[in-house]
């Protein structure tokens, strides 16, 4: 039983990792929290089940609905934060401006979907559920654990060993010192915004697959869970909501498999406020994390 | 090679530099001396292309860059190693040399991995190791090694002994000295008068955003209002 849920755990945990590196990368970039993230995640899950309703193969909408989330998230860059930062207003004017941009998103989705519920056909993925050890995995639970971990791998190795990652983190780290070293800010962020959007379009993939439910506000719980894993976490730090998605993910499937029901959220938040009163820059998180404007 | 020209900038309504001009030629190293807050830093950016200027002109090699966005201002080979060692502190030694190569634009670099680390040896000892772990003598060289990557053809140093040990200034002036010798066009920021003029072929004295005293470094030594103001002797 506990291997099962252990199991399951390392599943749901993969989920939150693709939504919260988005949201933490961007907060890391550009101190800025993106409130449209879940949005954005919702729209992923859509774009695949279109994709799939037309008739397309399901990779492909898994493929479409990467890209299209990107450069969704790409958009809100420019028009909510762009301007913003010129002026020095983005801490705050950002969150509104990307809550403003999230309800657009979300009120577009729901004339198209009519406020329906969606699901995907029947089959879509193969239910094939695999028996060993006394444990029930099924092929969809690999398939989303395997998918988080690949991205995960390709966004580790993509910000840590590439060229053009390093520039993403000269750019978190001193912006005006990368100026000077011939970086355009303005390429990095898009490419970030890039990633992080294309991450949170595959995490609702999974999450539309898991559940076989769309709809238009789906992405408003995993925006609350973001918000908890990245502060979890520490703002900012890649390997902190890694760690930070596992512990919540865990903590999350073990409360509801042992718990009464109910006490899910109460256990978690209260372990979350008992960790920040200990470490109030979160698990891995440096202490300028918190001052927003520390950086510049 | 660098020619500016009338420059004029004023912003948060305070005028950093009213109608600066001055001229660096190929290889020699010019250095600006002044008091804080005289606009040697706000000229500094201006040609770097952190701070846009209101009139006036910076044209480097014959190219107009007044106004031109900082990542563009690289690529001509102009690169500035910034006041207050603005290191990378959370990428290793390497890595912020290896940001550096940005800069190069797809331009032949001058300096390579080599040629950084027999100018500043530590480097190489600490390649692997986080910048924001090094003292502050360290992070200078790095910031200096890093400006070298880029390939600079011309390279604005603000105010590289700030904050310094005696022995460590030395040690930083003596590599620039020896990039100097190599051929390399400086244009030095330095409230340190007596260093910069000792390590300067020519300088400009910048006061309240204007020039008021320019000429060979060792005229400006002997120059009693310079001495009186500038070097402690009066």
């Amino acid at each position: 039983m506990l291997a099962q849920q252990l199991v399951n755990g390392i599943v749901v945990s993969g989920v939150y990792a693709l939504f919260a590196l988005g949201f933490t990368l961007v907060f890391g970039i550009q101190r800025i929290l993106n409130l449209a993230h879940g949005a954005i995640f919702m729209t992923g899950a859509m774009v695949a089940y279109y994709v799939v309703k037309a008739g397309g193969a399901l990779w492909l909408g898994f493929i479409m609905a990467i890209i299209a989330s990107g450069l969704l998230s790409v958009f809100v860059e420019i028009v909510c934060f762009r301007r913003l930062r010129k002026t020095g207003d983005e801490e705050f004017g950002g969150i509104i401006s990307s809550i403003g941009a999230g309800l657009v998103i979300m009120t577009i989705a729901q004339r198209v979907s009519d406020t329906l519920i969606l699901r995907f056909p029947f089959e879509t993925f193969p239910v094939v559920i695999f028996k060993f050890w006394g444990l029930r995995v099924s092929m969809l639970q690999l398939f989303m654990a395997g998918a988080a971990l690949v991205l995960v791998f390709i966004l580790g190795y993509y910000i840590y060993r590439t060229s053009f990652g390093r520039r993403v983190r000269a750019v978190t780290d001193n912006e005006h010192a990368a100026m000077l070293m011939g970086i355009n800010p303005n390429l990095i962020y898009s490419q970030t915004y890039f990633l992080a959007g294309a991450l949170a379009g595959a995490a609702g993939v999974l999450v539309g697959l898991a559940f076989n439910s769309i709809n238009f506000i789906m992405g408003e719980p995993y925006l609350m869970f973001g918000f908890v894993i990245i502060i979890l976490g520490g703002l900012g730090s890649i390997p902190g909501a890694l760690l930070a998605s596992l512990v919540f993910g865990m903590g999350q499937t073990l409360t509801i498999a042992y718990l009464p029901s109910g006490l899910t959220d109460t256990v978690i938040f209260a372990a979350l406020f008992l960790i920040l009163l200990f470490r109030p820059h979160g698990l891995m998180g440096k202490e300028e994390a918190g001052n927003i404007r520390g950086r510049r | 090679m660098l020619s500016i020209d009338t420059l004029k900038v004023h912003y948060s309504g305070i005028q950093a530099l009213r109608g600066v001009s001055l001229e660096v030629t190929k290889g020699e190293t010019v250095a600006l001396i002044g008091p804080n807050g005289a606009g040697k830093s706000s000229l500094l950016n201006t040609i770097s292309g952190l701070v846009k200027p209101n009139s006036g002109n910076v044209v480097f090699e014959d190219t107009a860059i007044t106004g031109a966005a900082p990542w563009a201002v690289t690529k001509t080979g102009i690169l500035q190693v910034p006041e207050g060692r603005r290191v990378f502190a959370e990428m290793t030694v390497l890595e912020n040399l290896q940001v550096g190569q940005t800069a190069l634009h797809g331009r032949e670099p001058t300096y390579g991995l080599d040629d950084v680390f027999r100018v500043f040896p530590i480097l190489q000892e600490r390649r692997e190791q986080m910048a924001g772990s090094l003292s502050g003598g360290q992070q200078q060289m790095l910031v200096i090694g890093r400006g070298l990557m880029g390939g600079p053809r011309l390279l604005l140093l603000d105010e590289p002994s700030l904050g310094l040990a005696p022995v460590i200034i030395a040690q930083v002036f003596s590599a620039l000295s020896e990039l100097k010798q190599q051929g390399l066009t400086i244009l030095l920021v330095e409230q340190n008068a007596h260093l910069a003029l000792t390590a300067s072929d020519r300088a400009y004295v910048l006061e309240q955003g204007q020039i008021v005293k320019s000429g060979a470094s060792a005229d400006l030594r002997e120059d009693p209002e310079v001495a009186a103001l500038y070097l402690g002797q009066g």
